[in-house]
């Protein structure tokens, strides 16, 4: 008995063992390669093109520099210190706002997902809500409250919060029922079930939901900041909409960069990388193809 | 395993007798029907199981297999008849190990003892006792989309060890895997039941693993579930799946079985 105890264990690991063959992962640096240099090539692509139109002579130098006179204004300005000022408040304004739009449209989520009376009254009004492009609420914003930054922050959580609320709620709704039921079994019941089965089983679509939120955000915040001019601030906004008055092309390209630059970090590195370490803890993503 | 004295827990339909009370078998089935909507799920169902025992249930689809098991585990309550189970803590394995995919496999077992609110060290020593029980020392850290088939139903049985249950309900728990793998853990589940005087009702249209695992195998007919037979193994353990008793005696129940799969053709 106590050797067939001895064979059936080892029998058992060698079974697992051969379930578990590990090809050997590609280092750090191979895979930060591996995932840099086709962005590094679209950036080439890019600038090159914009190269072309500039040599062409489609239009003026004044109306459309070239990609040289632009970043060499992008990094006096830089360094002058009036960029930087006007990112601090953007980049301000995009953090403050994105949050309190997190906390407004992770509790709605919630409440709509749990609730059947607030979901068949609001659950498809905040599909509805989404494609409502912002801009169109910023007349009735400063209305309400003129031009100030509560305002932006209206506009803002009217962009996001949806679309957070949203990911919350196909989250829950698409829980796998084996595991609700594997959570029942275990004594998972009311709260309990909600804390340890169903929020983190929504966790990737919230992440997902959050990535959109962003964007909206960032696209409402952008808006806000042209329409919505509260004094003597300058924000990034506020700089494109001088510079189109001066006829500045150089500054008004710069500070699109910089636009474009923030939204595209924020979206890859910070909700693209948390979207994927979710999937990856989640056994969402093939191991050799999640680089 | 500790032995609280026996709470009773009656799932009574309302037109049910509720004198019927045995010598106090871990479970008692009397009269059990459950009919949903137009489908008569199980017609007249009486299956005692002992305290210890380990009892197969087999039958072709439809047979109410699964309802069976929600009734004894009070997942759902029968239209008529009554289902007494006086062993605690019944807990169920599903064919899925089911297993959350955002916790390890410690994170796994521990969460019905985080559920009962038992201290975190003590938690860390329960499921490392648990795990090493499953054979699975070494990949507590592993999430379960990192295990094996046949590891992750490990890991679940595990799981509902920690619920200290006294009645172990499984629902065709091997029915996904391998025929090498489902071999070892028919092995892993003798040694353990054996070990811990655990009730076991075992759910699978598998003759031969009914007759490799059960003391008794009760045959069910299907649409409306019946006990149509009941056999005793008198092969002695440990068995083997591949050994004449095991295969003479599932040859005979499988005649039987399919002698009722019959009778829905010649209708």
């Amino acid at each position: 008995m106590a050797t067939d105890e001895m064979s059936l264990a080892r029998l058992e690991s060698g079974l697992d063992a051969l379930e578990h063959s590990e090809a050997r992962p590609p280092t750090r640096a191979q895979r930060a390669w591996l995932a840099t240099w086709p962005k590094l090539a679209a950036v080439g692509l890019v600038l090159l093109f914009w190269q072309v139109v500039v040599w062409s002579g489609w239009k003026p130098k004044y109306v459309l520099p070239g990609p040289a006179p632009v970043f060499s204004r992008l990094r006096k300005d830089l360094v002058n210190g009036d960029l930087l000022d006007a990112t601090a408040v953007t980049l301000r304004r995009a953090f403050v706002d994105f949050a309190i739009a997190l906390v407004i449209g992770t509790v709605l989520g919630v409440a709509v997902a749990r609730s059947r009376v607030l979901r068949s009254a609001i659950g498809s009004m905040l599909s509805g809500l989404q494609t409502m492009p912002s801009i169109a609420w910023f007349p009735f914003a400063i209305l309400l409250f003129q031009l100030s930054e509560r305002a932006i922050l209206f506009v803002v959580v009217l962009g996001a919060a949806p679309s957070i609320a949203n990911g919350i709620v196909a989250g829950i709704d698409h829980t796998p029922p084996i595991l609700l039921r594997a959570g029942r079994v275990l004594g998972a019941r009311g709260f309990a079930s909600l804390r340890h089965v169903v929020l983190p089983a929504a966790l990737p679509s919230f992440v997902s939901g959050l990535k959109q939120g962003w964007a909206f955000a960032w696209r409402s915040l952008m808006a806000g900041e042209l329409l919505v001019v509260i004094g003597h601030v300058q924000s990034l906004g506020t700089r494109l909409d001088f510079a189109r008055q001066n006829a500045d092309a150089e500054g008004l390209l710069s500070t699109m960069v910089v636009i474009l630059a923030i939204g595209i970090v924020v979206d890859a590195l910070v909700f693209g990388k948390l979207e994927l370490i979710v999937r990856r803890r989640y056994g969402l993503v093939d191991a050799a193809s999640g680089a | 395993m500790s032995f609280t004295p026996a709470r009773t827990a009656v799932h009574t339909a309302p037109a049910a007798d509720p004198t019927a009370s045995a010598p106090q078998p871990a479970i008692a089935l009397r009269n059990v029907s459950k009919r949903f909507g137009a489908v008569q799920a199980l017609d007249n169902v009486t299956i005692d199981v002992e305290r210890g025992e380990f009892v197969c249930l087999i039958g072709a689809s439809g047979c109410g297999k699964s309802t069976l098991l929600n009734l004894i585990a009070a997942l759902d309550l029968p239209s008529r008849g009554t289902v007494t189970v006086s062993a605690e803590r019944p807990t169920l394995l599903f064919q899925e190990a089911a297993l959350f995919p955002w916790l390890s496999a410690r994170g796994n077992v521990e969460l019905p003892l985080k559920l009962r609110k038992m201290p975190k060290a003590q938690r860390r020593v329960e499921s490392d006792r648990l795990l090493a029980t499953v054979r699975l020392e070494g990949f507590e850290n592993r999430r379960p989309h990192e295990l094996s088939g046949g590891m992750r139903q490990r890991v679940a049985l595990a799981r509902a060890l920690a619920q200290q249950p006294e009645l172990l309900l499984m629902d065709e728990p091997f029915g996904a895997l391998d025929a090498m793998t489902r071999d070892v853990l028919h092995d892993e589940l003798e040694r353990i039941w054996q070990a811990t005087g655990l009730t076991v009702v075992f759910v699978t249209h598998n003759v031969r693993e009914a007759v490799r695992l059960g003391d008794r195998v009760v045959l069910l007919s299907s649409r409306p579930g019946r006990v149509v037979d009941e056999q005793r193994v008198d092969v002695p353990r440990p068995r083997r799946i591949e050994s004449h008793d095991v295969a003479d005696r599932a040859a005979a129940l499988t005649d039987r079985l399919r002698e009722e799969v019959r009778r829905h053709g010649d209708r």
